[in-house]
Order: C-alpha cells, then structure tokens, then sequence
C-alpha cells in the first residue's frame, strides 16, 4: 500500500508538473539557500582550519597585548590576539626580546622544537625596468620555516646561519619570477632585485625561488600580475631596515612532538609575564593553534546556525506554500475523492495517500535544493578560494527536515480531503 | 421464494436532514423493500422523490436515520465510517451517470483501484482487471486514460471497475443517462449479460420507464414512501 501511495502521487503531481514545480520552488529556495550557507560555512572553517593546522596545530603564538584596564575585563582568548591595536601602541620597552626568547630556549629545551619569529619589513614593489612585482618583505630566522613549509623551486632556502643574521639576500616567489624573470626560476639565481617600499630603497640578491600558494590568508583580488607575494629575507636584514632593535611583537613557539600545546600555552605565558611584572601597559598571551582552531570553528558554527536559521524562513514560506496547494489540489478533486470512497477508500488511506503525495513533493524540492545549494555553495567557496567541502550532515538533516515540512503542511489539507462526505463530494462540480 | 438468498433488507427506513431544528425535513418516510440473488430491479421516482437518498442508503455512502438495513447477511444499521468503506469495498459496485472514472488513471488501473483497496496484491489486481475489461469488451483500451474514452467506453470501464470485488449487488444510477440511445441500449445489454450469465443482483436506479419495464421488478418512489411494486413487463427471465 506504501508503494502504491508513492506510485498515486508520482502520478497525480505528472499530471500537472507545473504546479507542482512552483510549489517545490519555495522548498527549493528554502533549503537551497540553507544549504549554501552550509556549504560555504563548511568550506571556510575546514580552509581555515586544515591551513591553520597545516601550520601546527602544535605552534603556541605568543603576543603581547595591552593590559586590560580593570581585571573584569581580562579577555584572555585568541580572539582578543585579533583585536589588537587597540590602547597604546607599544613602546620598545614592550616587546618581546632576543633575551626573553633565549631564556625560553634554555628553559623549555626539551618540549621546544624552535622559536619562529617574522619580522615584516613593509610592502613593496620590485621593479627593474617596466617590469615589477608587489612583495610583503618578511624578515624571518631559521625555525620560522618549522611551522610555515615551502616548496623550493630553484636555487636554494636560506641557511640556518643566513636567516638569523642580516645579509641582504632573499627567497622570492614563482609569481614574481613569472613578472619580472619571464618564468624562468633559474634564471632570477643570482640576480639582484630592487625593492622599494615607501621611501625607502633596498637591494636583495635572490638565492632561491619557493612556490607560491595561495591560502585563506594571502587571499587578494585583482589581476594575477598584482599579486602580493612574500620576499623571505633574514631576520637581521628586516630589524635592520625597520630600525627595530627592541623586540618583537609575537613570535611562534614550535611544540616538540607529544606536547600538550595548550597546558604548554599556559606555563609560557606565565614564565614570559615575569618579564612584564612590572610593565603597566602590556603584558604577554599564549595561545596555542589548537585552541584557537577550535574556537574559529565554534565562531563559526555559530554564524552559520544564526544564518540558517535566517534562511529556514523561507523553508516556513515554503511549507505554507505546500500547504495552499495541497488544499487548492483537494478541492479539484473532490468528486475523485468521493469516488475512490465509494470504491472503499477508508479515511486513513486517503489521508496518507494526500499526506505521501505533500512529503513527495517536498522531499524531491529538497533533492533540489539541496542540488542546488551544493552547487551555489561550491561555486561560492571557488570563487573565495577555499576548496569547496559540502557538510554531509546538514543535507541528510535538510532532507529529513523537508519531509517533516511535507508531513506537517501536508497533514491539515490531508486530513480535510479523508474527512470529505463521499455523498457531497460525489455529486461536487 | 423463501429459497432464495435476500441480499438487501430495508425495515422501516427514514432518513431526516438538519434534525434537530426548524427546517427538520423527513426525505424517506419509512421504505420497506426486499431484494434477492439474482434479481434484477429497478427504483423509479421523478426528482425530489428521495430516488438519490434511498439510493446512498443502499450503497452504504450514507447512514439511515431510523430502521435497519442488512446487506448480504451484514447489518450495516449504524456501522462506523471504515466499517462503511469496507462494506462499499466488498459489496458494493457502483456504476454512475457520470462514470466517476479517476481522471489521468488508466482504464486497468481504474478497474484496479476497488482491488487495491480491497489489499489484492499487484499481480491478481492487474490479471482480475484485465479478464472484466475483457468481459465488457475494452481489451483494446486498457492504457487509455478516461479523457481518452467515449461516453460507453467509460461506462464500460465503470461496469468493470463495479465487478472488481465480486460484490453482492451492482448499483446503477441513471448508468445511461449521459449517453445516446444506442449506446445507453449497449449498456443496458452489459447489465442484463450480467444479470442472467452470472446470475448478478442489480439495482437500478432511473426516472425512465421504459428502462424500468426491462427489470424484474419495480419500485416506485413518491415522496419518500414506496407506493408500487410490480413485475417489468419486458423482463426477459433466463
């Protein structure tokens, strides 16, 4: 009888398959829409996250941020490391220094894999004739390339010994090969680059060329050959060129294998905050990747929900769209509902028989939409570069969700069809 | 004819709308009427005689308000909605003026349909629906949905669909009413096979009396109270 049902309402909604679009189109739209922002939620946080992780999910920031101005308004989290540049800016008895950092070296050898600092020394633009290229110079030392990997195309990384001292001397980009070397990475070996930024002037030999990958946080618009890539230079070489003697504003701790970052976060922030004892204006945070992934993806989720929740109106405009239908549907055919009671149709099998054809089309607009919300939320995810990551459990909960509108909406006009007098609707022009 | 099975048993039937109140109106006055196997009647009245009334009552659609009534040995008195549904299912094939045939369903499916909900399964449904369809001589026309179908050819289908189940009386009301007199007189002659080659019971219900003449016996109905009964006088007995 199941089967039969599904077989009546495959048949009644062919009959007029207009109708039953338009009907369908509000469930479409509805969990289309749903399912866009599901997918594009997803695609963002797991980016985010696999590039965060990719990172190390082992690495512990540590920053230094303002003292909070009354105790009550602490806000130690990793969100608060965004919103930095509020209050003050820091004077150079504020930052991190080369003595702090060895102290932690020293201290925490053993659970330490290295400090990785980057220093950035401005964005620029390399030019050598018509040709240029947009950099971000980044000063970095050596343990900088433990937690940030790249890929050598040609040449050579810097050394250990180079990165921590202060020649001018560079890693540059594929891209700005492809602008200013006509892409030919072996031939920019060796070659000086000309990199002005602001009104400052400098020279770089370029010893390699790594490739360049774009990520949720080099993400730019515009045309390919305005691309801003980084030009990796030692981190003695960028202190030199900002003057910048005092210190850092973060560096990276790279946890040893089988370390709990985040206890790890907290023993170092403490061990730093000695330093800061008695500095009224800044003090040091510590947060390891791992916890600050984790709160992204609940920030996230959160978005995310509040905005299905927005868009799960539409569902509602839907159901009651279903709803008008079914009931102007009953009312077409009410001599075919009296006549199937004369023919022995009870009440309940009219009842499911309306309610399975309401669950049908709500079920094959939520196919629909959950097709379509795929394809939107994919297509949206490429055009932001995230690679596009459907969330599995938001299309079987829509897909359940739509036959729940359909038993819902369906069950009013269902019931008015079965409670139908077979003697009037018989005789019903 | 004490030997014969009584399909239908009406006893002091009445039937009164908006009881109850002011416009209380009583459309059967109290019907007394007996039908046996095999007959073949026919109910005559002009419109307003309470013809359409006594007729629900005996195809179980509607409920008397006084008397009772015993179908095939079943009393149906004051059976509950799905005890009526089941009642009609089984015993019960209805054959309308306007064929009340299911739009966009086939002639095999619309014969299928008392099956189904009889719970037949696929195979016999489909088998059964062919053989009537055959019997009625629509071989030819079992994909065609009704819109597809002439006046007869729908009836016919009706005729079928009304025999799906075996059921204890056919019930025609006005069956030839829609048509012209040559397929009308085609129809009449399917009811009549029926009636003599299967020894089928038929209640006919009509305002012509001609058609009337043709049954075995003949109700007349007046104001909601049989008045007459006599035998038809063109009555061809097996």
């Amino acid at each position: 009888m199941f089967i039969e049902n599904i077989r009546l309402a495959l048949s009644g909604l062919k009959a007029n398959k207009m109708r039953a679009f338009l009907t369908m189109l509000g469930i479409i739209i509805g969990i289309g829409s749903v399912i866009t922002i599901m997918t594009l939620g997803e695609s963002v946080t797991s980016s985010f996250t696999s590039s965060m992780q990719s990172l190390g999910a082992n690495n512990v920031t540590v920053a230094i941020q303002p003292k909070p101005e009354d105790e009550e308004a602490d806000s130690f989290s990793g969100m608060a490391f965004m919103a930095m540049g509020r209050g003050a800016m820091p004077q150079d008895k504020d930052y991190i220094t080369d003595e702090m950092v060895s102290a932690l070296r020293e201290t925490y050898g053993n659970e330490l894999m290295g400090i990785s600092i980057s220093e950035s020394a401005g964005d620029g633009r390399a030019e050598a004739g018509k040709l240029y290229a947009n950099v971000s110079i980044t000063g970095v030392n050596s343990d900088y390339f433990l937690s940030n990997e790249i890929t050598i195309l040609a040449g050579r990384m810097l050394t250990a010994d180079e990165l921590n001292g202060s020649r001018q001397m560079a890693m540059v980009s594929d891209k700005l090969v492809n602008n200013m070397f006509d892409g030919e990475p072996e031939a920019a070996i060796g070659q000086s680059i000309e990199v002005t930024t602001g009104d400052s002037f400098y020279s770089y030999t370029i010893v390699g060329v790594y490739e360049y990958v774009m990520s949720i946080y080099n993400m730019q618009f515009g045309a390919e050959k305005d691309i801003t890539t980084t030009l990796y230079i030692p981190i003695g070489a960028a202190r030199a060129a900002t003057h910048s003697t005092a210190g850092y504003s973060s560096i990276t701790a790279v946890t040893a294998r089988g370390v709990d970052s985040t206890r790890f976060a907290s023993r170092i922030e403490r061990f730093l905050n000695a330093y800061y004892r008695n500095n009224r204006d800044y003090e040091v945070i510590a947060f390891s990747m791992e916890s600050m992934v984790s709160e992204f993806a609940s920030v996230m989720d959160t978005i995310e929900t509040a905005i299905a929740v927005i868009a799960s109106i539409s569902l509602l405009v839907g159901g009651i769209g279903v709803m008008n239908i079914m009931l102007v549907s009953i009312t077409e055919r009410t001599r075919e509902i009296g006549t199937c009671k004369a023919l022995g149709a009870t009440n309940s099998s009219i009842r499911m028989q309306f309610i399975t054809e309401a669950v049908i089309i709500c079920l094959i607009g939520g196919l629909l939409g959950v097709t379509l919300g795929v394809t939107a939320g994919s297509l949206a995810s490429k055009a932001f570069g995230f690679p596009a990551r459907a969330s599995a459990s938001s299309i079987v909960i829509a897909l359940f969700f739509s036959m729940s509108i359909g038993v819902f909406f369906g069950y009013y006009p269902a019931n008015k069809a079965a409670r139908m007098d077979p003697i009037n609707a018989l005789r019903y022009e | 004819m004490e030997e014969k099975n009584r399909i239908i048993r009406l006893r002091g039937i009445k039937k009164r709308f908006f009881e109850g109140t002011e416009n209380q109106i009583e459309v059967l006055k109290g019907i007394d009427m007996d039908v046996y196997e095999g007959e073949f009647v026919s109910i005559v009245g002009a419109s307003g005689s309470g013809k359409s009334t006594l007729m629900n009552i005996i195809g179980a659609l509607d409920r008397a308000s006084e008397g009772s009534y015993i179908l095939d040995g079943v009393d149906i008195g004051k059976a509950g909605d799905d005890r009526l549904s089941r009642i009609r299912n089984k015993k019960i094939g209805f054959v309308f003026q306007t064929y009340n045939l299911i739009p966009r369903t086939s002639a095999l499916k619309n014969v299928e349909r008392p099956m189904l909900y009889a719970g037949i399964p696929r195979d016999e449904r489909t088998e059964r629906a062919k053989q009537l369809l055959d019997m009625v001589g629509m071989t030819d026309r079992l994909k065609h949905n009704p819109d597809e179908l002439s006046g007869g050819q729908k009836q016919r289908v009706a005729i079928a669909r009304a025999m799906a189940n075996h059921p204890a009386i056919l019930l025609a009301d006005e069956p030839t009413g829609a048509l012209d007199s040559k397929t009308g007189r085609l129809i009449m002659d399917i009811f009549h096979r029926l009636n003599k080659e299967q020894a089928m019971t038929i209640v006919l219900i009509t305002h012509s009396p001609e058609l009337a003449e043709e049954t075995g016996r003949i109700f007349t109905l007046m104001d909601g109270e049989i008045t007459g009964e006599r035998k038809g006088s063109a009555y061809k007995c097996s």
